[in-house]
């Protein structure tokens, strides 16, 4: 009876066992297949590039929600785990490291910006992890990784392409212009644009009659313009930041520059606030853009991801129309997206791969990257201001204001020239 | 590429820019120089001014410079209550060096990040029917836009000045500065002297900020480009001088512009400095400073 009992027991016990490891394996298998992806990434949401990186995440969240909507990727939802990197280069690969070290992320994405994307790059390639990128100009020049997918259109060489298009209008023009200016302000983006501006210029024979740089804490630029003034250049290229833009196109108003050609690598003039801000000084600039709301530039889908990222940004003091980064912001995910649902695992050696020999389509267009992780060709577009009416936003939002003078398959109009008359 | 309309137009542009680093840099002259309050906020402060200006321009259209004035009593209070702040938790106790320091610094990050959460961090500008206009008397253009901050900072200054050396409140702000002990032996109380002036010189920032935006565009971490613009000019004027600062501001500002138009704008800040430390060389209390 005692063993009877015993043995009861026993048989109870176990089976209570089997029972709990049964469940507590059906609980971890439940576990695993709800676990989140994790996308771990820093962004500038203080500090100078905040305006931007800010826009840049509420892209990324509106993909973000977009995929968990449709179920999340392979089967799992997908979260963020993003820092502040307080636009400071310093801070971003001690936050790579904890993304990857202690949030255990599964894949990385970069920041917004070159001086935001290098720092990030060695962590990356020692992880062997794909690194698709939100506008680093040439980043990938320096390292070389093969995992790395840059979704700025700048093209296979990108210091060259960023103005090619600038320097191949302005040799259009009839009589052909024969002086050229250079300035930039004293930071890494300016400088490798103006590196490439410089090479292009002397490419098309343009003589360089002024070529210097600005520390980018300078607050007056009317003494730059009339020393650009005096040497008395055709063109002006100028590869600046949002503040100095600002101070060099209302300075080349004020001065009275005669250049018949001034613009380039202005960073700030595709921002709504800054447009609305500049008004008509910025009719008949040529300057570098993305995207603009042209007839010729009307992808599948951007329109609809525009009028929702209007929609999030109400109320949000960043960029209202959200023409310029915002879109890639949600394409770079978009690229990841559609990777790993073609490779269905997060095998990044595979996922490189198919990256690298896939061409996408996205909100931006067909994207296609090249070896080097760059767009296999430029689409660094050249858009001229046209008759921009003072203190309006409402006019950046459709078409007709930033005419795309540059490349021909994508051009809306043909160019002004002179820039003033 | 030397030429008169060239280098006429340089000192030009540099006085008005050394006019509106005068009115930038008063506010410290006060703070730093008298007070001997090394309110490394102060810039930021200056973005409030000019967030303020942006705020009331947007909404009621008025005139950015008319803004700084009317918000300047504002100004005064707030600066007033933040001098109570520091005073009962550092200055009472003697940790005002390092802790102090840590408490503008917090200050700096606070206010930077409480404009980002109510403003966002886009670039912030203002509209007035002078910017963006010029004038030009023979071959020198002068920029309504750096005209207007030049004016409005030379009356600022000049204002700040008579203050302090005509009326007996301001001259009690300067007795504190020279002897706090002789003054209280007196039967004044500098607590309060200083509290005063410490509100006067965040109620300039509230004017020095409505500049700023209208010079051109700002967001919430701006200020940080100044914070070593302003003490060096307070240095190089001589601690505490109104005029040595005025003057300074306007070397460097001419400094600036001469070496941005002839040698390249790179080179600005390092001739700015490289002059700012040749005067404490050879005056190590600056130009107006005591010995």
């Amino acid at each position: 009876m005692i063993k009877r009992r015993s043995f009861m027991r026993a048989t109870l016990a176990s089976g209570v066992i089997a029972l709990a490891a049964a469940s507590g394996s059906l609980l971890s298998f439940t576990a695993q297949a709800a676990q989140p992806i994790k996308i771990g990434f820093s962004m500038a949401l203080t500090g100078g590039l905040a305006g931007a990186g800010k826009a840049a995440l509420i892209a990324m969240e509106l993909w973000r929600d977009d995929v968990n909507k449709k179920g999340g990727l392979l089967g799992r939802p997908v979260e963020f785990v993003y820092y502040d990197d307080a636009t400071n280069p310093a801070t971003v690969p001690g936050i790579y490291t904890k993304l990857l070290s202690v949030d255990k992320v599964d894949l990385v994405v970069s920041s917004y910006g070159t001086n935001e994307i290098a720092p990030a790059m060695p962590i990356v390639m020692r992880n062997k992890l794909v690194f698709p990128s939100l506008f680093g100009l040439a980043v990938n020049d320096e390292f070389h990784y093969d995992r790395y997918f840059q979704i700025m259109p700048a093209g296979p060489e990108p210091k060259l392409d960023w103005s090619r298009g600038f320097f191949e209008l302005a040799a259009e023009q009839k009589p052909k212009p024969q002086t050229v200016a250079i300035v930039a302000a004293d930071a890494e983006f300016p400088l490798a644009a103006a590196a490439g501006a410089r090479k292009n210029a002397q490419a098309k024979g343009f003589k360089i009659v002024y070529d210097k740089t600005y520390p980018p804490s300078t607050t007056d630029y009317t003494p730059i313009v009339r020393a650009i003034q005096a040497t008395n250049p055709d063109v002006v290229f100028v590869a600046s930041y949002p503040p100095d833009s600002v101070g060099m196109v209302k300075a080349a108003h004020e001065v009275g520059l005669k250049a018949k050609m001034f613009g380039g690598g202005m960073v700030g003039l595709q921002f709504a606030a800054i447009q609305k801000n500049l008004g008509p000084l910025l009719d008949n600039i040529v300057n570098y853009d993305f995207w603009a709301p042209e007839p010729t530039l009307n992808f599948p889908g951007v329109k609809e991801f525009l009028a929702r990222y209007q929609e999030a940004a109400k109320g949000k003091g960043v960029d209202p129309l959200g023409h310029y980064l915002p879109p890639y912001a949600y394409a770079y995910l978009q690229v990841l997206e559609q990777s790993i649902d073609a490779v269905k695992s997060l095998d990044q050696a595979k996922l490189a791969a198919y990256m690298h020999e896939t061409a996408f389509k996205t909100v931006v267009g067909d994207v296609k990257f090249g070896k080097n992780g760059e767009w296999q060709k430029s689409r660094v577009l050249m858009v001229q201001f046209r008759d921009v009416q003072p203190d309006n936003l409402e006019q950046f939002a459709g078409p007709g204001k930033r005419i795309v003078v540059y490349p021909k398959e994508w051009k809306s109009g043909d160019i002004v020239y002179p820039y003033k008359k | 590429m030397w030429s008169v309309d060239l280098f006429a137009n340089a000192i030009v542009a540099g006085l008005l820019l050394g006019g509106f680093y005068a009115a930038v840099s008063i506010g410290l002259a006060i703070t730093f120089g008298q007070l001997d309050i090394v309110n490394i906020a102060h810039p930021a402060f200056v973005i409030v001014g000019s967030y303020t200006a942006y705020i009331i321009n947007r909404h009621f259209g008025l005139d950015p410079v008319l803004i700084g004035v009317l918000f300047t009593p504002v100004f005064f209070l707030v600066g007033a209550a933040i001098y109570r702040v520091y005073y009962a938790a550092f200055e009472r106790t003697g940790q005002e060096s390092l802790s102090g320091l840590a408490f503008f610094f917090g200050l700096m990050f606070i206010i930077e990040v409480l404009l980002i959460m109510a403003y966002g961090v886009d670039y912030r500008l203002v509209s007035a029917g002078y910017i963006g206009r010029t004038i030009n008397i023979g071959f020198v253009g002068i920029p309504f836009r750096m005209l207007v901050p030049f004016a409005v900072a030379t009356a600022l200054t000049a204002g700040v000045y008579l203050y302090l050396s005509r009326t007996f409140t301001g001259r009690a702000i300067l007795a504190v500065a020279q002897d706090r002990l002789a003054l209280q032996l007196m039967g004044a109380d500098p607590v309060k002297v200083k509290q005063f002036a410490f509100g006067l010189a965040i109620a300039t920032t509230a004017i020095a900020g409505s500049l700023l935006i209208i010079i051109g565009p700002v967001e919430p971490s701006v200020g940080r480009q100044y914070i070593g613009r302003v003490f060096a000019i307070v240095v190089l004027g001589g601690m505490g001088s109104i005029p040595g600062m005025a003057i300074a501001a306007l070397i460097l500002g001419v400094v600036e512009t001469l070496v941005g138009t002839f040698m390249g704008p790179s080179w600005s800040p390092a001739v700015s400095f490289g002059v700012l430390l040749l005067t404490l060389a050879l005056r190590p209390s600056g130009l107006f400073g005591r010995k």
